[in-house]
């Protein structure tokens, strides 16, 4: 059923996103079904230098930040206590963990091998560090420094992958997106392309391996080129309005040809020189209609010859490149898949080996500029990539920006492979003084429906529904005016990930900010318990969990809400069904079991006539699990 | 870097150090939240003062590059490009148009001359700047004419061609920043620089796919 066109959503209007006052800690905020628990800015160590991404460990939030590591306690989502502070400067700090270790991105030239400040001026030093940083955190409050891996590109970001078959290591996906550094300061590092040296760092990835039991023997153990013959990707249909101008040309006569894949109309101008230059050829004259229909058919052929080999010679020779590296690698182990998200490419990639990951299907969009993140449905059956059109740093939100672009495109994956379904993007303008263009976020579980919560720099963020995957729709956001009133700053929703209840966001500027879930039209009261009865002992960035949800009684109302938003059960048996786990969950245990499995029988009975036959059952389902708890 | 770390002390001795005291008061919560603000703009400030002459010219040349590829991009409209080169052409005008932007405020923030770019037609006038054509990958004004002069497939397979070439000047622009001491070192400079090498090999690779189909039935592929 469709979930999101059900629902009877009002958005605020006017939009209060729009003429948001400017602020570093005293911005005009908008927000609407959220609530915001804390804003805690950075400590002084950290203020004024970039916050990055988040991992989670336990009743931990770690914040990277261009100058090092913040750990935050949130046991108290109100009321956030700075635990750790290490500096350790290197962008972009992206940090994961796993069991007691705590592993560090160093991209930016800057970066030391020792966590000094001074930076390294040298172009080629033995004092920097490009690559992999390990700690080890099991005393949250001192972080002790393992070890490090060194890599061509550095690290932008990486993915920490725990393979459910091997207990003894896990392997780090890195990917670097910077210039290749030189190889008298890392030898081996080779920038040049792939058939001038085999060993080039382009167009691969690396995979670290690092043995639990010996973390400071961390070291690279493959480099997969898992971009290799990558073919012509699919191209975008014509827009509507292009169609429009083929269609009324074709009608006038023009001269139509298939070009790039597209049938295109010949410029007049250019098909009547092409056309002068046919009849030359058959003797001269002005053109008869036969000598047009002539024309018209020979057309593909001279069209051929003439621009049949379109590569020259030269520096455009070669083999067509694919990308030469990721940004992002979203790694979902319970399905044994990936996704990678390359320059021009999203990949969808097999990972049940970890050392030897290999690509499955890929996909290019005409509308895509730089293919950033993905994230999976929980199920697995869909994944939406994000567009960070410009980097992060540029204003890709104005009103004149196009929607389909620094957006997030969602793809459903069958047996074909991915296909296009539609776009999400920010509904709500910003201002030029405001970098925004879609980045990270995570799926919140709420049972049965794909609802994500996604960072869009300034842009603020935006929680929408992407059940339908033509028909995403946004229902709930938090933004604040620009950093900077007079130009365009560096600040906004660096990241933001729901974990164990609460939704936290990495501020660029102003540090950490937690928000709740409040109900509305759109997610009901059942559904948010529901989803906070999802509990993870972790969470990585690129590191997607397969939720499961308990037994529970919210998980049978989550479930009975959906079903009377989209009208896929009557609404007598609706209040009938709702009536009864009132009554159940208010009962004594013994009287609770048998009620619950009585209103189990009757609700699989109602599958059979309901007109959302698959919720209705899994309805069922979940009361007959609620009473085998009992 | 040093100097930052001592202007955080120096904010700390000033306005006591945010969180050391558990008992602070509402007004002393709001001196913290002042005091924090301050240091946060001082830390910008003091963070445009690590860049080097690589970097401004950098940033100064690549102003001019940006301008030769919004010259060549705004002729397709007008010379009947297909629908997908006008895409890519609206789309390198929107991108470089924000970071011509971005690279005029990084020279501005750091007290640097900064660049005006005027276009009119196929002409550039950059206004404090030297001498830009001799920048890698630059068309020659020849080049621009003939690009000018064409229209339809034509322009489509001059414009992937020359803004092939066009990119991979950039590219090698970064390349050669990169090979400098200090250079990059500044956080803006280096996302900046690193962003638009990604974007335009991300690009370059988009064109020749895109040449590589000019004209190619399904079939014949």
């Amino acid at each position: 059923m469709d979930d999101s066109a059900a629902m009877r959503i009002t958005p605020p209007s006017p939009d209060p996103r729009v003429g948001l006052g400017a602020g570093l800690f005293d911005a005009e905020e908008a927000i609407w079904n959220l609530n915001k628990l804390s804003s805690t800015p950075p400590p002084e160590a950290f203020v004024g230098v970039t916050n990055s991404d988040l991992a989670f460990k336990g009743q931990y939030a770690l914040q990277g930040n261009y100058n090092g590591v913040m750990i935050w306690d949130i046991s108290d989502p109100s009321a956030p206590e700075l635990v750790t502070e290490y500096v350790c400067p290197a962008s972009q700090s992206d940090v994961s963990v796993y069991g007691d270790l705590l592993f560090v991105s160093g991209e930016g030239t800057g970066g030391r091998l020792d966590c000094g400040t001074q930076g390294v001026q040298e172009r080629a030093s033995a004092d920097r560090l490009r690559g992999i940083r390990i700690f080890n955190i099991a005393d949250i409050r001192n972080p002790q420094y393992v070890s490090n891996v060194q890599t061509c590109r550095g690290s932008h970001t990486h993915s920490v992958l725990k393979d459910p078959n091997d207990d003894e290591n896990v392997y780090v996906y890195v990917s670097g997106s910077a210039p290749v550094r030189p190889e008298e300061e890392l030898p081996g590092c080779s920038g040049a392309s792939p058939d001038e040296d085999p060993n080039s760092a382009l167009f691969r990835i690396e995979v670290i391996k690092v043995p639990l039991a010996n973390p400071a023997a961390a070291a690279i153990v493959s480099s997969p080129r898992i971009f290799d013959n990558l073919v012509a990707p699919p191209q975008h249909g014509a827009s509507p309005a292009d169609a429009a101008a083929l269609e009324a040309a074709r009608a006038r006569g023009a001269f139509i040809v298939e070009f790039g894949g597209q049938e295109t109309a010949l410029p007049d101008r250019f098909a009547a020189q092409m056309l002068a230059g046919f009849m030359a050829e058959r003797g001269g004259g002005d053109p008869a209609a036969a000598d047009s229909a002539a024309f018209r058919e020979a057309l593909p052929e001279i069209i051929r010859q003439r621009f049949g080999a379109p590569r020259e010679e030269g520096e455009n020779a070669g083999p067509a490149p694919g990308p030469t590296q990721c940004h992002d690698i979203t790694l979902y182990p319970e399905l044994g898949l990936a996704g990678g998200a390359c320059e021009g490419y999203g990949l969808l990639l097999d990972i049940r080996d970890p050392e030897n990951p290999k690509r499955m299907d890929a996909v290019a969009d005409s509308n895509f500029s730089y293919w950033h993140s993905a994230t999976f449905s929980n199920d697995g059956t869909k994944v939406l990539f994000t567009d960070e059109w410009g980097g992060g740093g540029q204003p890709k939100c104005r009103a004149q920006d196009p929607k389909e672009w620094g957006a997030n495109a969602i793809f459903t994956i069958g047996d074909e492979g991915m296909e296009f379904k539609s776009y999400y993007k920010l509904p709500v303008p910003q201002t030029s003084l405001e970098n925004c263009v879609a980045h990270n976020g995570s799926m919140i579980p709420i049972p049965g429906r794909e609802v994500m919560v996604q960072s869009w720099y300034q842009g603020g963020i935006s929680v929408f529904d992407w059940t339908d995957p033509m028909n995403a729709v946004e229902i709930a956001f938090h933004d604040r005016g620009p950093v900077d009133p007079n130009q365009m700053g560096n600040a906004g929703s660096w990241s933001v990930y729901w974990y164990n209840g609460v939704m936290v966001s990495s501020e660029i500027g102003r540090g950490l900010d937690i928000f709740e879930l409040t109900p509305s039209a759109a997610i009901s009261a059942n559904e948010i318990a529901a989803a906070k009865t999802v509990k993870l002992e972790y969470l990585n960035a690129q590191g997607q969990p397969r939720f499961t949800w308990p037994a529970s009684f919210a998980l049978a109302g989550a479930y009975l809400d959906q079903l009377e938003r989209s009208n896929g059960l009557s609404g007598s048996r609706i209040m009938a069904i709702r009536s009864s786990l009132g009554q159940a969950e208010s009962a004594s245990t013994a009287a609770r079991k048998r009620m619950l499995l009585s209103l189990a029988t009757e609700v699989s009975t109602d599958a059979v006539r309901a007109s959302d036959r698959g919720k209705t059952s899994v309805l069922a389902q979940a009361i007959s699990m609620l009473a085998a708890e009992m | 870097m040093y100097r930052i770390l001592s202007i955080g002390l120096a904010a700390c001795f000033l306005a006591g150090c945010a969180g050391s005291n558990a008992t602070s008061s509402q007004a002393d919560t709001q001196a913290d939240t002042e005091a924090l603000e301050a240091l946060y703009w001082a830390r910008l400030d003091s963070a445009k003062q690590s860049f080097t002459e690589a970097d401004v010219a950098f940033m100064t040349g690549m102003i001019g590059h940006h301008a030769q590829a919004l010259i060549m991009a705004r002729m397709a409209p007008d010379q009947a490009a297909s629908t997908q080169v006008r895409t890519l052409a609206a789309r390198i005008i929107n991108a470089q148009n924000d970071e011509i932007a971005s690279m005029q405020r990084w020279l501005r923030d750091r007290d640097q001359p900064v660049p005006e770019v005027h276009i009119d037609g196929t002409k550039l006038m950059l206004h404090g700047a030297g001498d830009h054509s001799m920048m890698p990958g630059m068309l020659s004004a020849e080049q621009l004419d003939e690009l000018a002069a064409s229209s339809g497939p034509e322009f489509d397979r001059l414009f992937l061609t020359y803004m092939i070439q066009h990119h991979q000047g950039a590219v090698s622009m970064v390349d050669d920043l990169f090979d400098k001491d200090g250079a990059g070192q500044d956080e803006a400079a280096f996302k900046l620089s690193s962003d638009i090498h990604v974007d335009q090999i991300t690009e370059i690779a988009r064109m020749r796919r895109m040449l590589d189909s000019l004209f190619l039935t399904t079939q014949d592929r």
